[in-house]
């Protein structure tokens, strides 16, 4: 990839260059805005920000509206600050994609390797679980998650994006391995290894950026989730929702400057998981389309 | 009672039966090549040994144990895949003694196991290198040793060679041959190439659409096949097989065929039972070496038959040159010795060796024994 990208560098001109870096830079400079706003307004006085310009950087530079976001503004009834929620989402984001995932590896492992008759209709309908709209499995969810005593907790929270997730898992999964050679499995089963020990010593090792992938895509989507938080969340809601609460709550002065460093916290994990593993994000979404 | 037995074996998928009654035995420390044009059922035999496909009937035993539901990690079988199907996040090392780890092998023995094979295959330098990290040639080693190391009772390759070029192909079918020499070890062996079938195997099956077509050696295969499948698959270039009408003369039976003009020729045959066809067509088979020049003829042979014939077009090939031409209609390849002096156009007088030549029953396609 790196290489056919030299390759045309090399052979553009100098002129078209330098265009196609400004046209960029631009690009970059529009998307970067609203950070920036964000950043700025986060650690300024909320009369700096009432009384004049939002662009500007601050005069009196003051971290006391990120300290207010996370510990003392008031959510909802109490003073509590975006802390206790922000917990809630870890607690609720960390099992739901681990769960997701390792579920999703074992249906794509099982769906590739160890047929079964009927197996393209188990797939088939998986993936039209990815084509259902949130708004539609609320009640019925609603229903499940009161008969198993779940409603209103973080477990219950985790089971519906779990369950919510397996579709997109197991297809990032079973497409990955549909193009690992099921000579190799066969191999291994001579060699006498079972079903879980070719799970764990051959497919696993090699699935590092895919499964990179269904952290990301799990991660970004359960993390920023408003409308089952806000459904089922109870009393333990996650960030999102709090952060709602936050910016939408009608008395009082507006505090733009804490509502602002509230949603950069809240933002702030999806970023650093991006961070972290966005270079292998590219690579595992190109993995199964081109070989080698 | 054989080493390996497949006895009345089918497979179906569904309602397609794609191996029809296979019945093979092979002996302890056999060599026995399955061969066959794509989609004969080959590796679906194979696999079927190695307890990778189910069977759907008859039986399969290994040293007298019957397998068919006996699990392949249990058969003691080992297996090399076309394409080699090493574990691309392992080292070498760990790949061969990856198998004997399964099997609960203690880690010293599997380490002696691995450098007495690792030294045998010459790919001791690569124990710690990764598949990926190594050539074609040295990728195949590798396989080879990892069934090597678990010192089975039966090998099975499956088209072992074919992703190699064909210089490589060359030297690692000696390799084999000589690996197999040494060790004495029982193989089954699936290749679609009929030289390597021919040159490695103490015996061949051949297959053609789920059947067994002939099982021998491969001097059987070649001087005596059972019909003209076999007739026309093994050997490069393929036998030639000419219609033909059994007469009498000189009191032997005689194939007439018609040269390049039209004109009337006969052959006489060596195999005198062909006298009760007299009269009748039959479907004469005709190896490209056994038609040469004068000079080159096998002066073993008690049959030479001189047949002027026009020369079509000549091909030298380095070590022979190919000549064709036309007899009873048909396109017919002789194999001249390279420095043979024959040119387009000419006439030339040509010797057919017809101790070699086989009879064919037109209707059956199946050889008319004598
Ligand atoms: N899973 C399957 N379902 C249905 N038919 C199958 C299946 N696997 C193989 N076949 C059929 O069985 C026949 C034999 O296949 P097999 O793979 O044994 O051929 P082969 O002799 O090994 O050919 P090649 O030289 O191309 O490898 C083929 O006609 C194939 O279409
Ligand atoms: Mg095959």
């Amino acid at each position: 990839m790196s290489a056919a990208s030299q390759d045309t560098a090399v052979s553009t001109g100098r002129v078209t260059r330098t265009f196609l870096y400004l046209v960029l830079i631009l690009f970059a400079l529009f998307y970067l805005l609203p950070l920036y706003v964000m950043g700025v307004n986060s650690v300024k006085p909320l009369s700096e920000i009432t009384g004049g310009n939002m662009m500007a950087l601050p005069q009196i530079w003051t971290l006391a509206p990120w300290r207010s976001a996370w510990s003392t503004a008031q959510i909802g009834v109490e003073p509590t600050g975006l802390k206790p929620y922000f917990l809630n989402s870890i607690l609720m984001v960390v099992p739901a994609v681990a769960i997701s995932t390792v579920v999703g590896a074992l249906n794509g492992y099982i769906l590739t390797k160890w047929r079964f008759r009927g197996d393209t209709w188990v797939f088939g309908l998986m993936l039209f679980s990815c084509f259902i709209p949130f708004q539609i499995v609320l009640i019925p969810m609603a229903v499940v998650l009161g008969k198993l005593g779940l409603a209103g907790t973080v477990s219950g929270l985790i089971l519906v994006h779990v369950v919510y997730g397996i579709g997109f898992t197991t297809l990032y999964f079973r497409n990955y391995y549909a193009a690992f050679p099921t000579e190799l499995i066969r191999a291994a089963q001579i060699d006498g290894a079972g079903f879980f020990r070719i799970f764990w010593r051959i497919l696993l090792p090699v699935s590092g950026p895919i499964a990179v992938v269904s952290v990301i895509w799990q991660f970004t989507n359960i993390w920023n989730d408003f409308l089952f938080g806000v459904s089922f969340g109870g009393t333990s809601q996650p960030m999102t929702v709090a952060l709602n609460n936050l910016v939408q709550s009608s008395t009082g002065v507006k505090e733009y400057n804490v509502h602002f460093a509230g949603a950069i916290l809240a933002a702030l994990p999806t970023l650093f998981v991006y961070i972290v593993a966005g270079r292998y994000f590219v690579r595992g979404l190109m993995a199964g389309s081109v070989k080698g | 009672m054989g080493f390996l037995e497949i006895r009345n074996v089918t497979k179906a998928y569904g309602n397609v039966e794609v191996l029809h009654h296979v019945d093979i035995t092979v002996e302890e420390s056999e060599f026995l090549v399955l061969v066959g044009p794509s989609g004969c059922g080959k590796s679906t035999l194979l696999n079927m040994i190695a307890g990778l496909e189910s069977i759907t009937g008859g039986e399969i035993a290994i040293k007298g144990r019957v397998v068919n539901k006996v699990h392949s990690s249990k058969r003691n079988i080992a297996m090399v895949f076309q394409s080699y199907a090493l574990y691309p996040n392992m080292t070498v090392g760990q790949n061969m003694t990856f198998g004997l780890e399964m099997h609960g092998v203690p880690k010293p023995e599997r380490d002696r196991a691995l450098a007495d094979v690792a030294k045998l295959l010459q790919i001791d330098h690569l124990v710690d290198r990764k598949p990926g990290q190594l050539s074609g040639g040295q990728r195949q080693r590798v396989a080879m040793g990892r069934a090597l190391v678990r010192n089975p009772d039966v090998f099975l390759f499956d088209e072992p060679l074919s992703n190699l070029d064909a210089k490589l192909r060359v030297d690692m079918r000696t390799e084999i041959k000589k690996l197999h020499q040494k060790l004495r070890t029982t193989i089954v062996y699936v290749t679609h190439d009929q030289i390597e079938a021919m040159t490695l195997s103490t015996r061949i099956a051949v297959m053609n659409k789920g059947y067994v077509q002939q099982l021998g050696t491969p001097k059987e295969i070649y001087d005596t096949p059972a019909n003209i499948f076999v007739a026309t698959f093994m050997g490069s270039p393929a036998m030639n097989i000419l219609p033909a009408r059994v007469a009498m003369a000189d009191g032997r039976p005689q194939a007439r065929i018609t040269d390049a003009e039209g004109t009337e020729r006969l052959l006489p045959f060596s195999q005198s039972n062909l006298a009760e066809w007299e009269g009748r067509e039959i479907l004469l088979g005709i190896r490209p070496e056994a038609i040469t020049d004068p000079e080159g003829a096998d002066r073993k042979s008690t049959n030479i038959v001189a047949l002027a014939n026009e020369v079509g077009v000549t091909e030298p090939a380095g070590s022979d040159t190919y000549v064709t031409m036309t007899l009873s209609g048909k396109d017919v390849i002789a194999r001249m010795r390279a420095d043979a002096s024959v040119a387009p156009g000419e006439v030339f007088n040509f010797a057919v060796n017809m101790e070699k030549a086989v009879a064919f029953d037109p209707k059956t396609e199946e050889r008319i024994k004598p």
